[in-house]
This record gives C-alpha cells, sequence and structure tokens, in this order.
C-alpha cells in the first residue's frame, strides 16, 4: 500500500509518500492513521491529533472508517485551503 | 468544461474571450478570480506557496464543476488554479461559468469557488517575517460549502 502525506503532515513526517505493509487488522482509514503512529516519532507527532487529518483513498475524499486494501493509494493530509 | 492546473499565470480577458468565441446561446458569464493577499492574520506576507495532489486535483476539480452543470444550466465552465510560489497580488485561481440568463451563472460561479475551497486538494504555505506558516481552514469556508448542499 502507497502512503503519501501533505503539506506539514509531510514536513513532520520528512518523506512525501512512503510503501507500507499494514498488519492484516488493519482494515480501514482510522485503524492505518493508528498503525503509522508507531513508525517514527515524526509520524506520532503529525498523526497526533486525528481531528485535523483528512484522508483520500485513490484520489477520492473518504471517511475515516472507510476500508484500505494492499492495492490502494492512501493519501493523509491536514484540511484543504485553496482558492 | 476546461480545467487546468497550472504554475504559469492566466490572461482573465483572453481566458473569457476563449470561453465565449462562437457561443452564441450565452446571455451571461460570471467570473471570480482569487488573488494572493499582502496580509494574513495581522502578519505581512511576503510570498505563498501552493502544494496539491496531482492527479487528485485535476478529478475533484472535474467532478465539482460537472455537479455545477447537473445543478444548473450552464454553457461552458472554465476553472484554472495555480500551484507553486506566488506573491502579494499574483492571480491564483479563475472560476467562470457562462449560461443563457444571469442567475445561473452567478449561482454556479459561486458555488464553484466556495466548493473547490473544501474539495480541491491544495495547501497554502505562507512566508511571513516571523517564517513560514501553512494556512488554516477556516470554519467560515465549510460554513459556505454547507449552504449549497442540496
Amino acid at each position: 500500500m502507497k502512503v503519501l502525506y501533505f503539506a506539514w503532515l509531510r514536513s513532520k513526517i520528512g518523506v512525501a509518500s512512503e510503501d507500507v505493509t499494514p498488519p492484516p487488522e488493519v482494515t480501514d482509514v482510522g485503524g492505518l492513521v493508528e498503525w503509522l503512529k508507531g513508525r517514527s516519532p515524526g509520524h506520532a507527532e503529525a498523526l497526533a491529533n486525528a481531528a485535523v487529518v483528512k484522508a483520500a483513498i485513490n484520489r477520492e475524499h473518504v471517511p475515516f472508517d472507510h476500508p484500505v486494501g494492499p492495492g490502494d493509494e492512501v493519501a493523509l493530509f491536514p484540511p484543504v485551503t485553496g482558492g | 468544461m476546461t480545467i487546468r492546473v497550472q504554475c504559469e499565470d492566466f490572461d482573465v480577458g483572453a481566458e473569457l474571450e476563449a470561453l465565449t468565441r462562437g457561443r452564441t446561446s450565452i446571455g451571461g458569464v460570471t467570473s471570480f478570480v482569487g488573488y494572493v493577499r499582502d496580509m494574513a492574520g495581522g502578519a505581512p506576507v511576503s510570498a505563498m506557496t501552493l502544494e496539491h495532489y496531482p492527479g487528485m486535483t485535476e478529478r475533484q476539480l472535474e467532478a465539482i464543476a460537472g455537479e455545477a452543470r447537473r445543478r444548473w444550466p450552464l454553457d461552458a465552465v472554465l476553472v484554472i488554479h495555480r500551484y507553486g510560489r506566488l506573491e502579494p497580488g499574483d492571480r491564483i485561481v479563475l472560476v467562470a461559468t457562462a449560461s443563457a440568463h444571469r442567475e445561473a451563472a452567478f449561482e454556479s460561479c459561486h458555488f464553484l469557488i466556495d466548493w473547490l475551497k473544501t474539495r480541491a486538494p491544495f495547501w497554502k504555505l505562507e512566508a511571513t517575517p516571523e517564517g513560514e506558516r501553512w494556512v488554516e481552514a477556516k470554519a467560515s469556508d465549510d460554513a459556505a460549502a454547507q449552504r449549497w448542499r442540496e
């Protein structure tokens, strides 16, 4: 599974994307975010407040209870500020 | 329906001319142009860098423009959004809608910019005298988008 980070999540985590293989008990976005927190102190800090983290799967906005699978492109980012 | 995500500036007059040329069913065009401001939250801003999610940005803008066409009888829709480093006074975004009548053009243009602000994956990094800071999403932008919920 490919995970992409944007804006301050990217700067805190230190990479723009990474390939990860979460354990089978990770079945949704919320579970993935919890699991990613254990990868480094930067991950833990960036993902500490899940209320300000939004997600997309395969380039569509999704809520945290949306399922994730091995072939997905998952993006995590702060609320968008375009326009 | 034209969607463009680009670094380069755009010429508003030329874009509106291209949008309407030869389409004589159009009775009116509404356009919105967003600019980089020189102040934010009481601090001077010397530059703004826009980051986006290539691939998702275009997909979301197309979906939003498609939704506008579903809701209003539009002859043409144009969205141009820039990314990269911009300075105060620079254009960021152009939204233009064309219709036979003004209500559809006005309403759909307002809808597009409100929805774009809460759905298109862009993030703004401001440069201020105290350093760089990521712009936070505004509750007022969410409220503006909520207004258009069906």
